[in-house]
């Protein structure tokens, strides 16, 4: 299992990939979309944490990217924001999963993960909060 | 005065000032009374025109006929008393040119002529044969008047020069009035005398009072002297003279106007030909307009009605129409009121979401990095046991978590300003609204008690509108108790698929005279500490969108309780961006 972590807040993103390599899941983290891209290039991933809300190239944008070249990826996004909007996008992306709201409390976080990849091995596409 | 109070239209009450400056955009007082005055002007223009108008016109005509008639009654006693005069100067002429001379100064042949006039055409007192030195050659009559001389007499010479001469009326010893008539006949022969006859004028009365005049009116003959000839009802007596100037000389009957006190005098006269005499046909004006005043007097009643109906219909009208541009305008006030409303919570609610966001990346960093040292400590035997420091860290957590519910809160409230219809948990609904009032109500010591049936079910609403229901009908609670005071809010599932949810506060109570208007807009107790009595209006406004209904239950004093009953099931439009 590795996941990949997307945040332009490098302060969170890093500290949130090693709180989760300590409980054993190895998440590689990058601070832009465009980074995003270049580590999908030379790495496979099983699920994507992305912010909805990046400069340049925002979650979602970034997912529909991913998705032409990882097409079996899962998705987890995350908002400081929660708005509605927000919410209505994210459910309604194909392959996402989970939408949380920050800040994320560790252990949902890492069984939204187990649940998401659950899903991904039973090949389902269904979405929670 | 009560029934001016209940005729008085509600909007002269009124004031713009109640719904702030500039927001209403007439003046309902100055727009009713100008529609009252335009359309009096309207209605009651021509009416009073035409009534005006049929006034004069029906008076001239009036009067008119009243001159025609005076002038015809007069002409007709002209005529009249023309043709006695006509007539007896007539016989005369016959008697000295069918009798001769000699003849007609035989004592007993004049006696016999005489008589024969009494017999036939009757009133002649005496006649008298005149030669042409003045001396009566010859008398029959009841006087002794044989060889009496009138040549120095005016009426002699008149005679000689105009062959004939009708006297002034005259009274004789008896008292009785008199008129002569005198012809004057030259025979074949060249002898010129006179013959001259004495009548009574009781016969020409009674043709002045045949001419069928009412009680008020008034014929008589004067002399062109202004002497009263024949006798009068009102204007003095035979031989008197006449108070009123004597009218102008004309050949026709002529007719003018008099005042006379504070009424007006119709005067016919006619100058009798060839006489001295001017027949006078007084009549009061005011007795002769009667009839047509009676008319008048009718036409007036009608037209005090008609104007008394028109007045009450425009009252009617105008104040229905400004009513109905009143109610219009009270509405779009209220809504003006609601859209700012609105529009200032959507923009504190996209001031706090904006808050919430750049907050909540901190504060997530503070809790990776609280919890990275958590997991660090936590994994190091060293630092496993140390309760301090773990215990620290979990304070940090703790306090992480409570932001991290205060921007949940505040973002979750945002974010239902903008949506419509969803399924919504009210028990989560009015925890979210107590959230925001949880503080004052610890600091206030209220007591807020929540009791909430085990059996509600989610249902369909505007999960933004509720919050600002409630939000509203808290508020108000929390503005009428004092401290220490108690709320109780119950939630109860009704039958027929209806929830109830109740707000009861032991507050200071609405009276019972404001109770039915507090939930007209801009009606507050409270304008003076800043009420803009909008609260309850746009509460109830809420609650209608959301086809439910308000009812309130208050004692002054006691406290107040606002139930509001919500269908479970919803048909309101669906709006927003849900999917």
């Amino acid at each position: 299992m590795k996941i990949l972590l997307v945040d332009d807040e490098y302060e969170l993103v890093s500290t949130l990939a090693e709180r989760l390599s300590i409980r054993g899941i190895d998440a590689d983290w990058v601070t832009s979309g465009e980074d995003a891209l270049a580590k999908l290039t030379e790495t496979n991933y099983d699920l994507a944490v992305l912010d909805i809300k990046m400069p340049r190239l925002s979650g979602l944008e970034l997912r529909k990217q991913i998705q032409t070249i990882q097409p079996n990826m899962r998705y987890i996004f995350m908002t400081g924001h929660g708005s509605a909007e927000d919410f209505f996008s994210a459910s309604s992306e194909e392959g996402a999963d989970s939408y949380l709201v920050k800040p994320v409390n560790i252990d949902d976080l890492i069984t939204k993960i187990h649940e998401s990849l659950a899903r991904r091995a039973l090949g389902s596409t269904g979405h929670s909060e | 005065m009560s029934l001016f109070k209940a005729l008085k239209p509600e909007f002269l009450n009124y004031s713009a000032a109640e719904s702030g400056p500039f927001k209403s955009l007439f003046n309902f007082r100055q727009l009713w009374r100008s529609r009252i005055i335009i359309l009096l002007c309207v209605a009651l223009t021509p009416l009073i025109c035409l009534a005006i108008f049929t006034f004069l016109v029906t008076k001239h005509d009036a009067e008119r006929e009243i001159h025609l008639r005076t002038i015809r009654l007069a002409s007709n006693a002209k005529r009249t008393i023309s043709f006695f005069f006509e007539e007896r100067k007539a016989v005369l002429d016959f008697i000295v040119r069918s009798n001769s001379f000699e003849q007609i100064n035989d004592y007993s042949q004049l006696s016999n002529i005489l008589q024969s006039l009494k017999d036939s055409i009757g009133g002649f007192t005496d006649l008298g044969i005149i030669d042409a030195t003045g001396r009566q050659l010859q008398y029959v009559g009841p006087y002794n008047l044989q060889d009496v001389n009138y040549a120095s007499e005016e009426w002699f010479k008149e005679v000689s020069v105009r062959n004939y001469y009708i006297s002034d009326i005259y009274l004789g010893f008896r008292e009785v009035s008199h008129v002569i008539i005198a012809v004057k006949h030259s025979s074949p022969n060249g002898l010129t005398y006179v013959l001259r006859a004495t009548l009574e004028t009781k016969r020409f009365n009674e043709i002045i009072s045949n001419l069928n005049l009412s009680g008020t009116e008034d014929a008589f003959l004067i002399n062109k002297q202004g002497i009263i000839q024949t006798p009068s009802r009102s204007h003095g007596k035979i031989t008197e003279k006449l108070t009123l100037p004597v009218p102008a000389y004309s050949e026709r009957t002529e007719v003018l106007e008099m005042p006379e006190n504070q009424d007006r005098k119709i005067i016919g006269y006619a100058y009798i030909p060839e006489t001295s005499f001017i027949f006078m046909l007084i009549e009061k004006k005011s007795e002769l307009m009667r009839p047509w005043r009676s008319s008048q007097e009718v036409i007036i009643f009608f037209i005090a009605l008609a104007i008394l109906v028109i007045l009450a219909v425009i009252y009617r009208v105008a104040t229905h129409l400004v009513n109905q541009v009143f109610l219009a305008d009270l509405k779009r006030v209220q809504t003006l009121h609601e859209v700012e409303q609105s529009s200032k919570l959507a923009s504190i609610g996209r001031l706090a979401a904006g808050v919430a966001h750049e907050i909540n990346n901190p504060l997530a960093i503070i809790n990776e990095k609280a919890g990275l040292i958590k997991d660090i400590f936590s994994y190091k035997e060293e630092y496993k046991n140390d309760l301090k420091i773990i215990g620290l860290i979990d304070s940090v957590l703790a306090s992480v978590e409570r932001c991290a519910i205060i921007t949940k809160r505040l973002l979750s409230f945002a974010r239902h300003l903008d949506v419509s219809i969803q399924m919504v948990d009210i028990k989560s609904v009015i925890e979210d609204v107590l959230g925001f009032l949880i503080k004052e109500a610890e600091y206030r010591s209220i007591m807020v008690n929540l009791d909430i049936e085990d059996n509600i079910p989610q249902f369909e609403t505007d999960r933004g509108k509720l919050q600002q229901i409630l939000l509203n009908l808290v508020n108000n609670a929390f503005a009428a108790m004092q401290d220490n005071g108690h709320l109780d809010i119950k939630i109860r599932l009704l039958e027929e698929g209806f929830v109830a949810v109740s707000v009861k506060d032991d507050g200071s109570g609405i009276p019972e005279a404001d109770l039915k208007r507090i939930f007209e807009p801009f009606f507050s107790t409270k304008t003076k500490t800043g009420g803009t009595g909008l609260g309850l209006s746009i509460t109830y406004g809420l609650i209608q969108e959301l086809n439910g209904k308000l009812n309130v239950v208050s004692k002054f004093g006691v406290g107040s309780e606002f139930t509001i009953i919500l269908p479970l099931k919803n048909t309101i439009a669906t709006k927003g961006k849900n999917k």
